[in-house]
């Protein structure tokens, strides 16, 4: 019903399923909610889940670097 | 009110500055042609990377939110900091969808998500849907920011007793929004969200590093709150889950995750961008306010560490617990620095306010105006009428605050987010497949809206003393299991719509029934700047693809 792509362009790369880390994780909440150990005063339930923040942030900035075009495609990049 | 006097006299030389900054925005990056939907309503698609963090960034956490949040673990505890696993999720969950959805609207001109829906499903009828659920649920959420200002102008004793005492400070502050709005269109937020933004990194990073010392440390301020929730007689409230309420904690950061970047105005701000690595290194460095969330959320435990009492609320008897972080501020900061904190918060509220009564406005424009009213309306008569709604959906929101209970607006923000979710499967799932039938996603949509409504109308609120509309947690009870748990309506109501879009499909397919015709090519959702555009104004001879 479609023509195929004109240039083969595509997002798909393996690199990608490391997504589904900081989107399954933060949702289990056996894995943080309680109140020991603490950390700074903070509860775990607290600072576990502002740790995934980080974590959330290390697998998105992977994903980019692993997956960004070559530079001679981003002419008009900053 | 003398008390306050330092703080007022900062808060509104920080507002007048932004309102001053706000109209020379126009000029900023000035097109060429500003008559044009794309300058006014996307800012001539052309944000880098720091505008576009600062854009999305002002626009995604609003000033309700920095004012809601800390009220909700100031009152319920541990459930409120659903917001951090809720901005964790995000930008993972929409890291691909959204560079599609740029490409797509990049190689098509579209402005708003239902110009997607439009060509995508060929459909017009379903693009009305899209656009009349974002403009009902953005609505409200522009009410909401009203509450943001006003909680603070309460705490200031600026607001007199008499209905149109209280709301003239609010009255004054959205009509410069307004016109500032109607003059720079998308560049004016764009502008503005640097300073609000650098005030609340800078007002925050000294709350949460003072605020702890002078408290007695993080350690007594947990054990304050929780010797506080041991004391109260709700079940639900304590510094850590329980049983009954984690499943709604897990379902209600997913659905609003989901729901978030389905709202119009967060798609205004992604598609200003100007190319894709925009938005993927955004994904990355977004993160960095939901710190900050999770931070202002934990100034609801200093303010029950530091004994603040809510003020009173518009109706006898309630508290006004929107008002415990300005309380909060007040009492422990100096007078100059509580009027900082409080132009941030107040500033806060103007740049979401303005990109979501833009982004409502294009969904007018486009949807509506161009679609049924004038087919052939020019670009620079889609700008004219966009400045134009944008004003009328201001003076609906400040209409919204002045002559309905605010309470009527939260239960609508609660609402406007468990519909704007069942734009999802039209929206969302359109980006990367074209099974679902037209009419089966109308049908899906009809589905999930009336089961949305049935759900919420259920659910009572004991705080209130209200019968229906009191939350968005639904007791699983409800549908017979023998349980006390609950879980947020907006999930059940978006899995149903999807169930239902996938049996009207088989049955409408069986029939045989027309899908029309997709007007996009696979490619079109790699496209990236630079790429040739297809603009349905103009024939261009590269309109590859566009019948297949």
């Amino acid at each position: 019903m479609t023509e195929p792509a004109r240039s083969g362009r595509s997002d798909r790369s393996p690199w990608n399923w490391l997504l589904v880390i900081p989107i399954v994780i933060p949702l289990l909440t056996p894995l943080y909610n309680r109140d020991d150990p603490r950390l700074l005063g903070f509860p775990a339930f607290y600072w576990v889940q502002l740790a995934f923040i980080l974590l959330g942030v290390a697998t998105t900035s992977a994903v980019y670097l692993a997956t960004r075009r070559p530079r001679a495609k981003e002419a008009g990049d900053e | 009110m003398s008390d306050h006097i330092t703080e007022i006299v900062v808060f509104t030389a920080l507002f007048l500055l932004v309102s001053g900054m706000g109209f020379v925005a126009a000029k900023w990056r000035a097109p060429k042609d500003m008559a044009h939907l794309d300058e006014w309503g996307l800012g001539g698609r052309s944000f880098g990377g720091w505008i576009t963090w600062f854009l999305v960034g002002g626009d995604l956490y609003t000033a309700y939110t920095f004012v809601a949040v800390p009220a909700l673990i100031f009152g319920a505890g541990a459930a409120g900091f659903f917001a951090v696993p809720y901005t964790v999720i995000i930008y993972p969950l929409f890291f691909l969808i959204l560079i599609r959805l740029w490409s797509v609207s990049h190689r098509h001109g579209f402005v708003t998500p239902a110009d997607f829906v439009r060509t995508r499903f060929d459909s017009p009828t379903l693009a009305l849907l899209v656009a009349i659920t974002g403009i009902v649920a953005t609505m409200p959420y522009i009410a909401l920011q009203l509450v943001g200002i006003e909680a603070v102008l309460k705490t200031m004793g600026v607001t007199g007793d008499s209905a149109l005492a209280r709301h003239a400070p609010i009255i004054v502050a959205f009509a410069i929004l307004a016109a500032y709005t109607y003059q720079s269109g998308l560049r004016a937020p764009a502008l503005i969200a640097f300073v609000k933004d650098t005030l609340i990194y800078i007002v925050i990073l000294v709350a949460v590093l003072y605020l702890p010392y002078k408290l007695g440390g993080w350690g007594s301020i947990f054990d304050d709150a929780n010797a506080k929730f041991q004391a109260s007689p709700s079940p639900n409230d304590g510094i850590t889950l329980n049983a009954n309420n984690q499943l709604q904690y897990v379902t209600l950061a997913l659905g609003s995750a989901l729901a978030l970047f389905l709202y119009p105005h967060s798609i205004t701000g992604v598609l200003a961008s100007k190319n894709r690595n925009v938005i993927k290194r955004n994904m990355s460095a977004l993160p960095a306010y939901s710190l900050l969330l999770g931070l202002i959320a934990l100034l609801g435990y200093m303010a029950i560490s530091a004994g603040v009492k809510p003020l009173p609320g518009t109706n006898p008897g309630t508290v006004d617990s929107n008002t415990v972080v300005p309380l909060l501020f007040d009492q422990q900061f100096p007078a100059w620095f509580t009027g900082v904190a409080f132009a941030a918060i107040g500033i806060g509220a103007l740049v979401p306010a303005a990109i979501m009564s833009i982004a409502a406005a294009n969904l007018f424009t486009r949807n509506i105006y161009k679609e049924y009213l004038r087919k052939d309306a020019t670009p620079a008569q889609e700008a004219n009428v966009s400045k134009i709604t944008s004003l009328v959906v201001k003076v609906g929101a400040v209409a919204c605050i002045i002559f309905l209970d605010p309470q009527f607006s939260i239960d609508l923000q609660l609402i406007g987010g468990i519909i704007i979710l069942q734009t999802g499967p039209a929206v969302a799932l359109g980006l990367y497949t074209r099974w679902l039938h037209r009419g089966g996603l109308i049908a899906g949509w009809v589905a999930g809206m009336g089961l949305g409504m049935w759900m919420l109308y259920q659910i009572p609120n004991a705080a209130t003393g209200r019968k229906h509309f009191g939350g968005s947690a639904f007791p699983l009870a409800e549908f017979g299991f023998d349980t006390r748990r609950t879980i947020y309506v907006g999930f059940i109501a978006v899995a149903v719509n999807i169930l239902v879009a996938v049996i009207a499909t088989l049955i409408l397919r069986a029939t045989k029934t027309p899908e029309g015709v997709d007007g996009t090519t696979p490619d079109d959702y790699f496209a990236d700047e630079g790429d040739p555009r297809l603009e349905k104004t103009r024939t261009t001879p590269d309109a590859i693809g566009s019948s297949t």
